[in-house]
């Protein structure tokens, strides 16, 4: 596999705060890596070093074969960007913006300019002051989606989005997916990066604690089961791996680590099994088993996983 | 009273935020106006030197133009007032405008009135926090003028009442601009139009105090002045100010409940769907945020230009009425409409450096903004970022010494009927611009250095408009005069064009330029 951004070992401070500490992060050419972490963590550091406006103290970042620092201005042509809060010129009309972002990134798409105005309702013709927080993301989604860029860099492009214009984001990134371009978006929100994603990686204080396939990542936590059973399953809680143990109306309800789902379905088998229900893990459960619950980074068993050299 | 709920909190707030600018405007006023009322005091130390000071400038038209109504002086007393008196009363003005806009406008187009507004806060107490704060000042200030001058003999009703004129203008700005940021959707146009008020009322009393006319009563200044310190001590014009600024206070609360939060009375209009073929490169970009601008400052040169033009012939008469006059130009070998030309040059050189600062310094802003992010994001060099808008910068600044040369020089051709002048004026007024390319360089390499400082360099503008504008009266050392850039400019056309001041400026302008680039080369942005 080609990787469109690369970077080993990455630190930045700004004053005392180490803002990025060793960040490691691949991308793969062609796929769409979801960037996740809580506010704080280094995604915007990340992506502005990606982007050459922020120098890193130490490490190598790559970014489509170049120097994200030294050649900024050349790569720029190929990367189309989208910050997470989208400041405009106040005296510039929506449409006036999107043409001069475009224009500096090196032209865009006219048939695909109408088309995205069209798909995302938004009036060009209304001075960037009067925009909404949302109008406003949405001017810089146009500018960056009518472009021919092959790598998008987007930090929390979706930040005051009604869920049906994030409907429609999420369609253009099916789209650019489709067309081979590449995508790192920047996210909290977890259930658009579920649905979008191909690879995710978690960063926390400036690491990345985690990275692999949603897939990957699932196989790192727990399973919840639902089950009831004609015969008692009074044991179950002695089953290695099994936690969260609870009997509600005659069903018995628990947590599973996924590598001992097995023993788990072996325990339950013998006492007939009447009805079951199990669904894997959420991002959202695996996010808040990162954050929520001062619990150590899992060790990958992946190969894929964490850090890819 | 409901909405004035929340008042005292937002005073504090507006107090926390502002107290190092407010302190620097009430030490700079009063500073300057202490040190040229004892400058004043120690120049005409005797009875011959006032009489002469009287006959000779108190009688010209172009000296009564740019200081005030000539009355009383033939006393100290007196001359201090209308040397000192503009100065001060144009510095309040602006601080009041710049206070009353900065919080309640410009608050409200960032959207953070929106978020006071949600809390136990009444509709009008920004606005009162705001007003309150700027009129406390002004009187500050005015108290501070009191002291100043009661060193110099005034007396205390004098000291009080010519205090009190400073304090009264300051309440008349900060009433003008309130209603401005009502109506206005935008702080900078409120802030502009405030300050175009302002040029109006100096336009007005000017011509007033030529004519001697009524037309000073329709000036703020002009009631300011028409206290007539040493010449009847009238405290009744005062009330005037504070009448109209209690009605310009009544009709912007009035305002405040005729529109929404976040919009002003002018309503925004609709644009163009599609940008203009010029509006694709940061060049472009830099004159479309600045044109606007360039326009205003335009405006303002020509009028001041025509203004000072127009006292040519006057000033000709003048000497040829003063045998002393006379001499003394005979010596030095000019003539006195040269020299008064060369006063006019250097004001339109420290106009156009006034809007070449604003200009170098707006990146800046943009970079505060997060606005400049995205433009790095596309094929934007860091060196093509910093040096376009300088394009705009430098060349706004020449032709605005250029137009200022020439308002000069056309009214000097109506007024004689020659225009032999107009096209020396043109040429002549390009000497300004290595001087304001020092300043534009001192701007560029605090944003390539020393983001956090960037004030500086309005620092050192306000140094070089004081030095310009006081000149000799604050007998400073010559070292300190000479860190004003303008000071090192051949006094043309009295002196002739001498290149190697211009080109050693020059080269000073264009280091500093080149050494900024290379810090913001290298620097984080945002």
């Amino acid at each position: 596999m080609t990787t469109a951004i690369s970077a080993h070992d990455v630190v930045k401070t700004f004053g005392t705060t180490r803002a990025l500490d060793g960040l490691d992060l691949e991308v793969a050419t062609g796929e769409v890596h979801g960037f996740l972490g809580p506010n704080g963590s280094g995604k915007s550091t990340t992506i502005r070093i990606l982007l050459g406006l922020v120098r890193a103290d130490s490490g190598e970042t790559t970014l489509l074969g170049g120097d994200p620092w030294r050649d900024a201005a050349t790569l720029h042509r190929r990367v189309a960007y989208v910050p997470g809060d989208v400041s405009l010129w106040p005296n510039l009309t929506g449409g006036e913006a999107i043409d001069l972002l475009s224009r500096l990134r090196g032209g865009l798409d006219e048939r695909r300019r109408a088309e995205l105005l069209e798909r995302f309702d938004l009036d060009p013709t209304k001075k960037a002051r009067s925009y909404s927080k949302g109008n406003r993301q949405k001017v810089a989604l146009v500018a960056a989606l009518a472009s021919d860029a092959e790598l998008l860099l987007l930090d929390e492009p979706t930040s005051g989005l009604d869920p049906l214009m994030e409907a429609t984001f999420q369609d253009c990134v099916h789209e650019l997916r489709a067309e081979g371009r590449t995508v790192l978006l920047s996210s909290h929100i977890l259930a658009e990066a579920e649905a979008l994603c191909d690879r995710v990686s978690i960063i926390r204080s400036g690491r990345i604690v985690q990275t692999g396939t949603l897939a990957a990542l699932r196989q790192l936590t727990r399973t919840t089961v639902i089950v009831s059973t004609q015969q008692p399953a009074d044991g179950l809680a002695g089953v290695p791996g099994v936690l969260r143990v609870e009997h509600v109306d005659g069903k018995v309800h628990f947590d599973v680590d996924t590598d001992h789902l097995d023993e788990a379905m072996d325990y339950l088998a013998p006492l007939r099994v009447t009805s079951l229900v199990s669904h894997p893990p959420t991002l959202e459960e695996l996010f808040l088993r990162q954050f929520g619950e001062s619990v150590e980074p899992v060790e990958p068993t992946d190969t894929e996983s964490a850090g890819a050299r | 009273m409901n909405g004035l709920l929340g008042t005292a909190s937002l005073l504090r707030l507006v107090l926390r935020r502002d107290r190092i600018r407010l302190t620097v405007w009430v030490l700079a006023l009063v500073g300057i106006t202490a040190a040229s009322a004892a400058g004043v005091a120690s120049t005409y130390d005797t009875a011959v030197k006032i009489a002469s000071y009287q006959r000779n400038i108190g009688s010209s038209p172009a000296s009564v133009a740019m200081a005030g109504p000539p009355v009383a002086l033939d006393t100290i007393q007196g001359i201090i007032v209308y040397e000192t008196s503009l100065t001060v009363l144009i510095g309040v003005a602006i601080m009041a405008a710049m206070t009353a806009v900065r919080h309640t406008r410009a608050e409200e187009e960032v959207g953070r009135t929106e978020l006071l507004a949600s809390g136990v806060v009444g509709r009008h107490a920004g606005t009162a926090a705001a007003v309150i704060v700027a009129c406390a000042t002004s009187v500050v200030i005015g108290l501070g003028v009191t002291a100043s001058v009661a060193a110099q003999d005034f007396g205390t009703g004098a000291s009080l009442l010519y205090g009190a004129s400073v304090a009264a203008l300051g309440i008349v700005f900060a009433a003008i601009a309130t209603v401005a940021a009502q109506l206005m959707s935008h702080a900078r146009t409120a802030t502009g139009a405030t300050l175009a008020v302002l040029g109006a009322a100096f336009a007005l009393r000017a011509i007033g105090d030529v004519q001697g006319s009524g037309l000073v009563w329709l000036s703020p200044i002009g009631w300011s002045q028409q206290v007539l310190l040493f010449d009847g001590d009238r405290w009744w014009p005062l009330a005037v100010s504070l009448l109209v600024a209690a009605l310009l206070l009544v009709g912007a609360g009035w305002l405040t409940t005729r529109r929404d939060v976040g919009s002003g009375v002018f309503p925004d209009r609709r644009g163009a769907a599609r940008a203009g073929r010029s509006l694709s490169s940061p060049l472009g970009l830099a004159w479309r945020l600045q044109r606007g601008t360039v326009i205003a400052w335009a405006v303002a040169l020509v009028l001041l230009g025509l203004v000072f033009g127009s006292f040519s012939e006057q000033l000709e008469n003048m000497v040829e009425d003063n045998p002393t006059l006379q001499q003394y130009f005979e010596q030095t070998g000019g003539s006195v409409t040269d020299a008064f030309f060369g006063t006019a040059l250097l004001f339109m050189g420290l106009g156009a450096a006034g809007f070449a600062v604003a200009s170098a310094l707006r990146l800046h802003g943009e970079e505060g903004a997060g606005r400049v992010e995205p433009m790095l994001a596309g094929q934007v060099s860091r060196w093509r970022m910093l040096l376009s808008p300088l394009v705009v910068t430098l060349g706004g600044a020449a032709l605005l010494v250029s137009l200022g040369g020439l308002g000069v020089g056309i009214a000097d051709a109506l007024v004689r009927g020659s225009a032999d002048q107009v096209l020396r004026l043109v040429a002549l007024s390009w000497v300004q611009l290595p001087a304001v390319l020092v300043l534009v360089g001192l701007a560029v390499l605090l944003l390539g250095w020393a983001q956090r400082a960037t004030a500086l360099a309005w620092a050192a503008l306000g140094f070089a408009v004081v030095i310009g504008w006081l000149g000799g009266l604050l007998r400073l050392p010559d070292w300190v005069d000479g860190l004003s850039p303008f000071q090192h400019l051949p006094q043309v056309p009295v002196e002739p064009v001498a290149l190697a001041p211009l080109l050693a400026l020059t080269l000073l302008g264009v280091g500093l330029i080149a050494l900024g680039a290379v810090g913001y080369r290298r620097r984080d942005i945002g």
